[in-house]
């Protein structure tokens, strides 16, 4: 099975790294994984995005263009990447920045209020990781463990209480997806 | 084997180190600024090496020099950075002095985007700069292949005392994928006595220049030039070859083109539809007679090129065929990506047209 996934957002919204934490884990977990951010001039103060696949077979085209899965961490993204999702596919909203709601009737959509789990955790920051705890509770794409197990490996030394943080952003992202 | 998340400009750097590059000379441009980045932190612990110089010429001659010193010298750049290097590349050749080179290209012409593009081809791979002269000609398609074929460059730009260009895209550079060091025998030392390393117990000057004032001096070097390109084109033509045995119609891809074309020909085998993909890695020389068995099998019915220009590659598919199949061209320009889908339709009509 192939995932084709993209994560857009503002700038500063951590998409990037969600993406890179996404592949670190595929990886982790045996899967044919790659990672490709937007480059252009818009990176700067503007729209960011990144494509990751994670298959059990080699990556051909590291390019998404109709993504299985999308996760729209702000409004225009989400008005960019819907038309593009494939049929029966699934969008993630974040539902504290994009006011919109999914027009396709055609996926799955799920609406996660990231920033007001981050801040009942008392730090804004970790919004990113509540979505990918609500991404990972709708596909069941990677094991919880395994994402765990990356926070730990990411934030080591002066940074290493974040890792409790950062796992409870996972589970209170995890919570919202029934 | 341990696999690590490497970003590919940042592989590509790593793996020069590794394969013992002594010298870096640069000049930032995007998409390629993390080479630099990385390597004015590493080549220092090394205790190598790192200039980043005032322009793109002055980069290029400083790798001539280093070249010339008998060091492993190398620089990199994107299209418009490339095309400035062309005199220092021409002066490599005739030389003979090795190096390695890394192109990440981006849309052109002029100044033109940082997005990904393949329109320097034949800037590469028919003469770079003035002059009869080649460079070898390396294309990855992906971070594992770039850091594998970085080693190589190094070695065949020794062996054959030529400058190597690794012909990669923005994608390639800007993307991250797992990877794996793998422990590679040393390289061979190769003996350099032509090296301007300082007359010591020589008892003879070295003098390496690429001026030859003598045209009958000149004419002799350019045979022995082109016997060596002979020889480089027996030996070290690379490609690869996937699903080609029943296809009837064969791909031809290079870089991150291939895998998009190889995304197109899986998804048609799942409606019956046979496209195989063949791979050049060498693009100069390019794998002229392994192109002409595998679509020269009677199962193919046709070739389609597919590359990031309005159609360069496609003339060494041509003349390598040279009609004994029909040729057709899909391409994408100004940094454009051609996308799966769109492969994938242009080979259903492809099909349908040669039936008709």
């Amino acid at each position: 099975m192939t995932r084709e996934i993209i994560i857009a957002g503002f700038g500063g919204q951590g998409v990037m790294s969600m993406g890179k934490t996404l592949v670190e884990a595929g990886m982790a977990e045996g899967y044919n994984v790659s990672w490709v951010p937007s480059y252009g001039p818009e990176m700067r103060g503007g729209t960011a995005n990144c494509a990751v696949v994670i298959s059990d077979e080699p990556v051909g085209s590291p390019l998404v263009v109709q993504p299985n899965e999308l996760i729209a961490m702000n409004g225009p993204s989400l008005k960019k990447f819907e038309p593009h999702v494939e049929e029966g596919g699934l969008i993630l909203v974040n539902s504290s920045q994009a006011l919109e709601k999914v027009h396709r009737t055609d996926v799955r959509a799920f609406y996660v209020p990231s920033m007001e789990e981050a801040g009942k955790l008392g730090n804004f920051k970790v919004a990113n990781m509540v979505m990918l705890g609500a991404y990972i509770a709708a596909t069941g794409a990677l094991k919880m463990e395994t994402l765990e197990q990356m926070l730990s490996r990411i934030f080591t030394g002066s940074k290493a209480p974040l890792v409790a943080l950062n796992i409870q952003a996972l589970q209170a992202g995890a919570a919202h997806i029934k | 084997m341990q696999k690590e998340l490497w970003k590919g400009n940042e592989a590509i750097a790593e793996a020069a180190v590794r394969a013992g590059c002594d010298a870096y000379f640069g000049y930032p441009i995007t998409p390629q600024n993390e080479i630099p980045e990385y390597m004015s932190r590493r080549m220092q612990e090394e205790n190598r090496v790192f200039v980043q110089a005032e322009s793109e010429l002055a980069a290029i001659n400083m790798v001539y020099g280093a070249a010339a010193a008998g060091m492993r010298a190398m620089t990199s750049s994107s299209s418009p950075g490339i095309s400035l290097k062309q005199e220092g590349i021409s002066y490599l050749i005739g030389a003979e002095l090795p190096a390695v080179i890394v192109n990440m290209m981006r849309g052109g012409p002029g100044l033109g985007t940082i997005q990904p593009s393949q329109s320097d081809y034949f800037q590469a791979t028919r003469s770079p700069g003035h002059g009869d002269g080649h460079m070898i000609v390396l294309a990855p398609s992906g971070i594992q292949e770039a850091v594998d074929l970085m080693q190589d460059s190094f070695d065949l730009a020794d062996r054959w005392r030529t400058p190597v260009m690794m012909l990669a895209d923005g994608m390639i550079g800007q993307m991250m994928e797992p990877i794996a060091w793998k422990q590679r025998p040393a390289a061979p030392a190769v003996d350099k006595p032509w090296a301007t390393t300082g007359q010591g117990e020589r008892g003879h000057t070295n003098f390496v220049t690429s001026l030859r004032l003598d045209s009958v001096d000149n004419e002799a070097f350019n045979e022995a030039l082109q016997q060596k390109y002979a020889d480089i084109g027996r030996q070290k033509t690379r490609y690869e070859e996937v699903d080609c045995e029943d296809a009837e119609l064969i791909l031809v891809a290079f870089g991150t083109t291939a895998r998009i074309a190889l995304s197109a020909a899986r998804k048609l085998r799942q409606e019956g539809i046979r496209a195989g993909l063949f791979r050049p890695i060498t693009l100069w020389p390019f794998p002229t007679l392994a192109l002409q068995q595998v679509a020269g099998r009677p199962n193919v019915r046709a070739v389609l090129t597919v590359e990031m220009s309005a159609g360069q590659m496609v003339e060494d598919v041509r003349l390598a065929l040279c009609g004994a199949k029909p040729v057709h061209f899909f391409g994408r320009t100004g940094g454009m990506i051609p996308e799966p889908a769109q492969v994938a339709q242009e080979i259903r009509r492809i099909l349908k047209e040669e039936q008709a």
